[in-house]
């Protein structure tokens, strides 16, 4: 690694970690914006509320609480859930449930990302064929309509007309309950990675070095499998970006339709509950995760590809 | 090597594998006329366009051509299945399977979509959800155009220090997830149909401004510019009477691609439960209603949801189409 890329990264792990403490600036802002408080009961009378509050340390200075805040935010101390769980640790709560979120979101992304190439590179190799515009056709109704309506659809049809597959998430049979959402969840990412894939496999076609490589009279396999598909990968990893904020936004109602135990449920419930400690934690944790992709995202390419480098230093 | 004799298939002949281009005589026409004719030629768009103009026409005159109000709770009506004249007689949509018959005295009413728990027409439901939903998205999408617009356009126009700081700030909203941001904010704000226009407004403006800014750096630079300041104009006039017309299909193109998005991001806060408080429905809230009993009145569901997806997927192609009829030499943006 010389210096240049060293730099590159200092830069971007800088900025990522900026960008953090930033969301956790406005995170806290909100909460305190956030009408009503967490003691609102009407039996409650002001002494307990206040005794309540300083055990909560919520009668120190703004400055105080928000670097207490800050302090378990980083040590993964997320508070106390005050209304749907009541007085169980936010930690605690979400512990079990981002292994499963998790799983489905990875999943999805794998398959998806899998599907994806295969289908990009189908259609760029028989343009204007009909695999080329049946790859059209998926990409454009994956990209367009959102993965709730493809886990309703499938939901509909394998769970309550066919009845093969668990309409509710059961923890004993993982593995059954989770088809049905990774299918639905890796549409859009099937959509996203085919449409570029096939943009990027074209112009790799017309690249000289492709018709170097058939005027050396390689056969069409080599050409393909070892000098487009590797060249056609690299920026297909720039579309990890919007593949990742699908998943986070799909898996948030999907979680909820198919009644998956995981972070997006949890967060809609908290929602709906109005406990906002846990919105918080999930936040924070949606937030983190999205920052960390980012910046693997960038390193990963700035390594892979210097002209990237080069073009996001000035 | 000397005494080699070639043989007639030694050799294949390269050019018959390229595409041999003919250059068409084109008359000469009119911008308006030359992006029309682009865009009629992609068929998926003209439907799309099509499509749209039908659903934004019934939104409408749907609730209109029917006797019910759009929160008027009938007990007696609960649950009703879609039941339309004509398509009953040949079985589908007869209004079997719902909680409440058409039977009795109501043996002769019509409900095109069903009545949802509350006894409520779904078919005025539905229509005048469509309409608030392409209300949120379209107000949302306008007014990030102008911010986007006026940002990208400081930005782009001004360089140096200021587009440095402006890029930074604009970097650092843009890797937050729009959708902690959304759904913070609505927590805060209180789900409304002008908070949640807001918050879209807020998450959404980022896109525009980075098409302006990086629209206006490439313009910036051409020869007309120069020309235009070397004949003594104002930053005042490059901007609005020589910039800004050359960047105005990137940006219809790009709010085309918006509204969608916009529209997706409403129903999915509808879904979380932070929608559009009843007795007003959007699409998003119709189907997260409907989603509580989907296992006994499926239509519930289904019908919003195939008015949405089809909203949705129209934007889209009308989009493409029009990225491509605008700038042709433009693939992906």
């Amino acid at each position: 690694m010389n210096k240049s890329t060293i730099k590159y990264i200092a830069k971007r792990v800088l900025m990522a970690v900026v960008t953090l403490l930033l969301i956790i600036l406005l995170l806290f802002a909100l909460l305190k914006l956030m009408p009503g408080s967490p003691f609102d009961v009407e039996k409650l009378n002001p002494s307990v509320i206040a005794q309540l509050e300083a055990k909560y340390g919520l009668n120190k200075p703004v400055f105080e609480q928000f670097f207490n805040y800050l302090k378990g935010m980083i040590t993964g101390d997320f508070g106390i859930s005050l209304k749907i769980a009541k007085g169980m640790e936010v930690s605690s709560l979400v512990g079990p449930r981002i292994g499963i979120s998790f799983a489905i979101g990875l999943a999805a992304a794998g398959f998806g990302a899998l599907i994806g190439v295969a289908l990009g590179i189908v259609a760029a190799l028989h343009k204007n064929t009909f695999w080329d515009t049946f790859a059209t056709i998926i990409a454009v109704i994956g990209v367009s309509i959102p993965s709730f309506v493809f886990a309703l659809v499938l939901l509909l049809i394998f769970g309550v007309k066919l009845n093969i597959l668990p309409i509710l998430y059961n923890i004993n049979d993982p593995i059954r309950s989770a088809i049905l959402p990774t299918l639905a969840l890796s549409v859009g990412a099937i959509a996203n990675v085919a449409r570029f894939t096939r943009t990027e496999m074209i112009e790799v076609m017309k690249s000289d070095y492709i018709l170097l490589a058939e005027a050396k009279g390689l056969d069409r396999k080599t050409v393909i499998f070892k000098h487009a598909i590797r060249n056609t990968l690299i920026p297909v990893i720039t579309v990890l970006a919007p593949i990742i904020i699908n998943l986070m936004t799909g898996s948030m109602v999907i979680e909820k339709i198919c009644s998956i135990p995981g972070l997006g449920s949890l967060l809609v419930g908290a929602i709906q509950g109005n406990d906002c400690y846990v919105v918080m934690a999930v936040a924070f944790l949606y937030s983190l995760l999205y920052v960390i992709m980012m910046l693997v995202v960038d390193i990963l390419y700035g390594i892979i590809d210097p002209r990237i480098r080069v073009s996001k230093e000035d | 090597m000397d005494d080699y004799q070639f043989l007639e298939d030694d050799f294949e002949f390269v050019g018959d594998k390229q595409d041999i281009n003919i250059d068409a005589v084109l008359p000469s026409k009119p911008f308006i006329k030359d992006v029309w004719d682009r865009f009629k030629s992609n068929k998926g768009a003209l439907i799309g366009g099509i499509l749209i103009l039908i659903i934004i026409f019934m939104a409408f005159i749907g609730p209109l051509v029917v006797d019910y109000a759009f929160d008027a709770v009938e007990t007696s009506q609960q649950s009703m299945a879609p039941r339309i004249p004509f398509l009953e007689n040949i079985g589908i949509l007869n209004g079997k399977g719902g909680i409440r018959l058409y039977e009795g005295d109501l043996a002769n009413i019509y409900h095109f979509f069903g009545t949802d728990h509350l006894g409520r027409d779904l078919w005025v439901r539905v229509w005048e959800g469509t309409r608030i939903s392409l209300f949120v998205a379209a107000s949302a999408v306008l007014i990030d155009i102008f911010i986007g617009m006026v940002y990208g356009l400081i930005s782009g126009f001004f360089g140096g220090v200021v587009d440095n700081v402006m890029q930074r700030i604009q970097e650092i909203i843009n890797s937050i997830p729009t959708l902690v941001i959304l759904t913070l904010l609505i927590i805060v704000m209180k789900p409304s149909l002008y908070t949640i226009i807001i918050a879209l407004m807020i998450t959404g403006w980022i896109g525009m401004a980075r098409i302006t800014r990086a629209q206006v750096l490439k313009i910036k630079e051409e020869e007309f510019i120069l020309a235009s300041r070397t004949l003594g104009a104002s930053d005042f006039f490059i901007i609005f009477k020589a910039i800004l017309p050359n960047i105005f299909g990137q940006l219809i193109t790009m709010s085309m691609f918006s509204i969608p998005n916009a529209i997706f991001y409403e129903a999915f806060l509808a879904f979380v439960g932070l929608g559009i408080p009843a007795p007003q429905a959007s699409l998003g809230t119709l189907i997260n209603d409907g989603f509580n009993t989907i296992l006994v009145t499926p239509y519930m569901v289904i019908i919003p949801t195939i008015v949405l997806a089809i909203l949705m997927l129209s934007f889209n192609l009308m989009a493409d189409g029009l990225r491509d009829a605008l700038d042709p030499t433009m693939k992906e943006m």
